[in-house]
């Protein structure tokens, strides 16, 4: 394993939007955990005068329309953004691998059931299902997490399906079947590495569009309402926006440099994945 | 006579990082009016990079560095981008080695035709369709065509269409970059046909790429061999193919298998696999049109041990799907395949996981018959390591097979992307050999490889089928590999027995039509069985 | 198979995703904590028990399972998607009227997508690693890393608030009441700011494609035969690769619909716009459950039609349709 994996962190790293990537990547989850210790009274803590700019009165980031620290809500924000892009892209990664695996492996009826809900997944619009969910089962962290693993993993499943349906073929998994490997061997063991390539990068990828899912829920006030995030700040600010542009700008900010950072790694794990196809 | 073609010199150099600095390297070669040139040489010997030179279509990357090429006296080689445009097409044309992918997929092949007659004539739309019509009809293509698209077409009307196209504007070189490699052996010998009927006609020199020295002596006025990117021997056809002064072009000639002195039939003993029968329809399509293919109908085998029987037959002929069906890769609607007494149709679970280890197989694709994440070690021992033998045994064992197919214990520990599809090859034997069968089914083993690693595979696999007193299904579409190896010969055509006998007595008398037009379309027998 | 096996299989399709969507929109109702009849009596202000019976029995709440999928399904075949909680009229009526106002800023962001994200992505493709490229692509990943909701604030902010050159919110001037031409204009000066700020998401993403696959397809035998045909390279872009590199983007547009609908969503919150999407907006925050599903039924289906549609023309662009 140690042949393959160090090239590929070098390949990995030559890239520079990657590494930055992955440095910022690394800052905010480490401002995510520990933001309990830094601003141990939480984000909800009033902490002076309502829209108070940066730089006034020791806050740094200002306060918002509530007079809350807007620092505190941008590092407790991180938390709710990575729980919920991290946590629903594994759901939906894991439920995606394995139906797919075995859709694509077996084929026949499974795939055939498969195929037409991943089609339905990719039709129906798929944000104004989630919005149904969480309004009618309550806006938490859970329905948020569970939502978006719900219209997240047929993606997942309909890349695996078609990776394994292509890979099941090749005469090594033939070979495999012939010398009498069992299929979970050649499922985990011939097929899936070959197959992880593009799991990983759609799985990085994905961490970055639940995170802007979730912030779009918060934004519509669909979001968990014990917890503070970005969406939440943006849409609870709306009405301070033309006089306070803080309030809408910084949490924004915070979102798209942390999606940058994810898509920087996606694509840096992309080049350094899959091999040159031309020279 | 100048001739029309004059390459002095040229060399062309790779990008940077390659295993060499240059893909051709001081290439000479000259073209008469009216003569077919080959280039023949194995992959990456530059032979298609010497024709798209002469194109001006270098890939991307590939840099010309000197030497000169000159085109009825006037150097080409300097030319701008427009007068390259002018030119090709109406002064040289070419045809490729993939027909499907060398046409617009989305537009019909008369417009591609009719479009070049535009791109270099003031004619309308309707008068070049007309044109393209008439030359597909020269080419002998139905008129209703014209109007086809590339997918709706076969191999060689494909490539008939190609032809069509590249003749449209009557040019005076036509480059045919391995036009029939492609193309099934009865196709092939149609094409090479039409391009010898068309030069004639034309009094058109062409400059035909080749690795088949078969097609070559069919074919060439003239020879150039190339190796490694430089030109080893060039001269007239019967110089170089029938007194080859350069050692490399004797060992490419010597490789070439011979059809006859094939291995003698065995005496007969009790068939060790039997197949009667046996049977397979493809089904494709949903609810709305629902259509099925045959495969296989009513194939009947039976084969001894240490015996090679071959199965012969073009694309499309079944004789893969008969070697998935056997060992139950693919399943078969009906027959029986009785293997030491036992049907492996209905067996299950354990017997067949046992019944299977003795029946393996040596697949075609070097690069897809290996898992790229395995090393040599992984991929030999996975087979003896699933039936739970221990691991010491195991090891001792894959040493031992590596070093029979001509591979040391060095590659244990290696991936397969560090070897040659030769060398892959023996390791896909290796791994067929671990677990001792008792029957090999090799399917087109040496069909990727050039010729003269395609000898050394199939000593080798004669080698092991001595050595271990296999018994071995050979599968190819080579009729000249056919008969360098095996005992016995069964053609395919669509999934029948066409027919069956002993290799010399079948290829010396075939008693069916098809075999005989399958021998008799065996590029170059008349040079090369001499 | 021929084109006409194809788009029946397709119309096949289309109506499995409407009868499926009816049937998880049945189930969904059913995920809410309380039915309807609390939730209303709750919302009239008396939620006594013997209001809550009567309207069970009026809605039919209280009659097994299949009964009332059955009635539920007929009800949605009859374009009945019931009554909404708060405004108490019919939900097709009240989607309806907003809808044409939806279908402008859509079918404009989607005219304007398509047109620049394919313009950008063939420039991008001409010289890969050129500066151009270089800035397209750059653009591209920006565009994917902000939330469209911001991207409509921030224009606000910059447009509206600092420069004030456009109008932040509405269809059109309130109280104006400009008459043809002149509220045609007015229409359209409310429509640059919601419409670019979806169309640049899907600019972007088309920019990308068509990069990608301009680029895949350049590599193709075929664009060596038209050169090797003396075609100039201008007809070799536009006859052979950009032809086949449009192909997997009429699909893509397709597939990209239904995110279409979520962004439209926020958008039209963010610049007020009076159509379907502040309209789910609305029903959420009254809690108006059938109104919202009527939202996602109705959307679902103007979707898988647009589908239907990009595979009707994907058929007539690929002849290699038979092949599938």
């Amino acid at each position: 394993m140690k042949a393959v994996l160090l090239p590929f962190l070098a390949r990995f790293l030559a890239r520079p939007q990657s590494l930055i990537g992955l440095c910022v990547f690394i800052a905010i989850v480490a401002v995510a955990l520990a933001a309990p210790l830094l601003f141990p009274k939480g984000p909800f803590a009033i902490v002076g005068m309502p829209l108070l700019a940066p730089g006034t009165n020791g806050l740094p980031a200002g306060s918002d329309v509530l007079g809350r620290d807007m620092l505190v809500g941008l590092a407790y924000g991180a938390r709710v953004s990575l729980l919920v892009g991290i946590s629903s892209t594994c759901c939906a990664v894991g439920a995606g691998v394995l139906l797919g695996a075995v859709a694509g492996y077996y084929g026949g009826v499974v795939d055939d059931v498969l195929m037409r809900v991943t089609e339905f997944f990719q039709i129906i619009p798929a944000f104004v299902l989630l919005m149904v969910l969480v309004a009618f089962v309550q806006p938490s962290l859970a329905s948020t997490v569970i939502g978006i693993a719900l219209i997240t993993w047929p993606q997942v499943a309909r890349v695996v399906r078609g990776e394994f349906l292509a890979l099941r073929t090749r005469e090594f998994v033939e070979a495999a079947r012939l010398v009498g490997e069992s299929d979970m061997s050649i499922i985990f063991r011939q097929i899936l590495p070959n197959a992880l390539p593009p799991i990983v990068v759609i799985g990085s990828m994905m961490v970055g569009s639940a995170i802007l899912t979730e912030s779009a829920l918060s934004f519509l006030g669909l979001g968990d309402p014990d917890l503070m995030s970005w969406g939440s700040m943006i849409g609870a600010s709306r009405s301070a926006m033309w006089v306070a542009w803080w309030t809408t700008v910084l949490p924004g900010v915070a979102i798209m440099v942390t999606v940058l950072a994810l898509n920087f790694i996606g694509d840096g794990l992309n080049e350094a994945l899959s091999p040159r196809r031309r020279q | 006579m100048n001739p029309l073609v004059s390459i002095e010199g040229l060399s062309v150099a790779l990008p940077p990082g390659g295993d060499r600095r240059f893909a051709i390297r001081d290439v000479n070669l000259q073209i008469g009016a009216s003569e077919i040139v080959c280039i023949v040489g194995e992959s990456g010997s530059g032979k298609s990079v010497t024709a798209q030179a002469l194109m001006g279509l270098l890939p991307p990357g590939l840099e010309p560095l000197g030497g000169r090429v000159l085109f009825d006296g006037r150097d080409i080689m300097h030319q701008g981008a427009a007068a390259w445009q002018r030119m090709r097409g109406r002064d040289i044309a070419m045809i490729f080695q993939d027909p499907m992918a060398a046409l617009n997929p989305v537009m019909a092949v008369g417009h591609q035709i009719a479009e070049q007659i535009r791109a270099h004539r003031p004619v309308g739309g309707r008068a070049a369709l007309a044109e393209a019509a008439g030359l597909m009809a020269q080419m002998g293509l139905d008129g209703s065509l014209v109007t086809a698209y590339p997918h709706q077409l076969s191999g060689g009307q494909r490539q008939r269409v190609m032809i069509a196209m590249a003749l449209s504007l009557s040019p005076r070189l036509l480059i045919a970059d391995e036009p029939t490699t492609a193309l099934d052996v009865t196709t092939q010998a149609q094409i090479l046909a039409l391009i010898r009927k068309v030069q004639a006609e034309r009094r058109m020199s062409v400059l035909f790429i080749s690795h088949d020295f078969g097609v070559v002596s069919d074919i060439a006025d003239r020879v150039a061999v190339m190796r490694l990117g430089e030109m080893v021997e060039a001269g007239p056809a019967r110089d170089v193919l029938d007194r080859p002064s350069h050692a490399y072009t004797q060992s490419l000639i010597a490789a070439v298998p011979r059809l006859s002195g094939s291995p003698a039939p065995l005496a007969p003993q009790k068939p060790l696999l039997a197949v009667t029968g046996l049977s397979k329809h493809y089904r494709h399509g949903g609810l709305l049109s629902r259509r099925s293919t045959r495969a296989l109908e009513g194939v009947s085998l039976s084969l001894q041990r240490g015996e090679t029987l071959g199965i012969v037959g073009e694309s499309g002929s079944g004789k893969s799907t008969l070697a998935r069906c056997v060992v139950r890769l693919v399943e078969a609607d009906a027959g029986e395949v009785l293997f030491d007494g036992a049907d492996l149709r209905r067996l299950k679970d354990r017997p067949l996981r046992d019944a299977r280890k003795r029946v393996q197989m040596v697949f075609q694709d070097p690069f897809s018959s290996l898992n790229p994440r395995h090393t040599v070690g992984e991929i030999v021992t996975a087979g003896p390591r699933a039936h739970g033998q221990p691991r010491a045994a195991v090891l001792t064992r894959a040493v031992e097979m590596l070093k029979l197919v001509g591979l040391g214990e060095a590659a244990l520990p290696r991936y397969p992307h560090e070897f040659s599809g030769g060398q892959r090859q023996r390791i896909g034997l290796a791994r067929a050999l671990m677990l001792a069968p008792d029957v090999l089914i090799a399917d087109e083993p040496v069909s990727a490889l050039d010729v003269t690693v395609q000898a050394q595979v199939l000593d080798l696999l004669d080698k092991v089928r001595r050595q271990m007193n296999l018994a071995m299904l050979f599968i190819t579409h080579d009729m000249r590999v056919a008969a360098r190896i095996c005992h016995r010969v069964m053609v395919m055509r669509q999934g029948r027995v066409v027919e069956e006998g002993a290799t010399a007595a079948l290829f010396g008398a075939p008693k069916s039509d098809y075999t005989r037009q399958l021998l008799a379309a065996i590029p170059g027998r008349a040079r090369l069985e001499a | 198979m021929n084109r006409a096996a194809y788009i029946a299989r397709r119309l096949l399709r289309t109506v499995l995703v409407t009868v499926a969507v009816v049937l998880v929109s049945f189930f969904l109702i059913r995920l809410a904590p309380g039915d309807a009849a609390t939730v209303m009596a709750g919302q009239s202000g008396y939620a006594d028990e013997a209001l809550i019976q009567s309207l069970r029995a009026e809605y039919g709440l209280d009659q097994p399972l299949p009964v009332q999928l059955w009635k539920y399904v007929s009800a949605v075949a009859r374009g009945d998607l019931g009554r909404s909680y708060e405004r108490r009229q019919p939900v097709l009526d009240i989607i309806l009227e907003r809808l044409p106002n939806t279908l402008l800023l859509d079918g404009f962001a989607l005219a304007v997508a398509l047109a620049g994200g394919i313009a950008l992505g063939a420039l991008a493709a001409r010289r890969p690693g050129s500066a151009g490229d270089a800035g397209v692509t750059a653009l591209a990943m920006l565009f994917y890393a902000v939330p469209q909701f911001w991207l409509g604030m921030m224009a606000v902010l910059v447009f509206s608030v600092w420069l004030a050159v456009l109008p932040p919110f509405g269809i059109e001037t309130m109280g104006a009441d400009y008459t043809g031409l002149m509220r045609i204009a007015d229409v359209a000066r409310h429509m640059i700011l919601p419409g670019m700020t979806l169309a640049l998401y899907y600019m972007a993403s088309y920019a990308r494609l068509t990069r990608t696959q301009m680029i895949e397809v350049s590599g193709q035998d075929f664009v060596r035969t038209a050169r090797a045909k003396g075609l100039s390279e201008r007809q070799v872009a536009r006859r052979h690769v950009l032809r086949n590199a449009l192909i997997p983007i009429i699909t893509y547009a397709g597939l990209q619909a239904s995110i279409l609908v979520g962004g439209t969503v926020l958008v039209e919150n963010v610049f007020s716009w009076p159509g379907v999407g502040t309209l789910a907006y609305e029903a959420v925050t009254a809690r108006d459950n059938p109104l919202l599903l009527g939202i996602f039924i109705v959307t679902a289906v103007l979707v898988s039609l647009f589908n239907l549609f990009t595979d009707i023309a994907y058929s007539i662009a690929d002849p290699r349709v038979q092949l599938q």
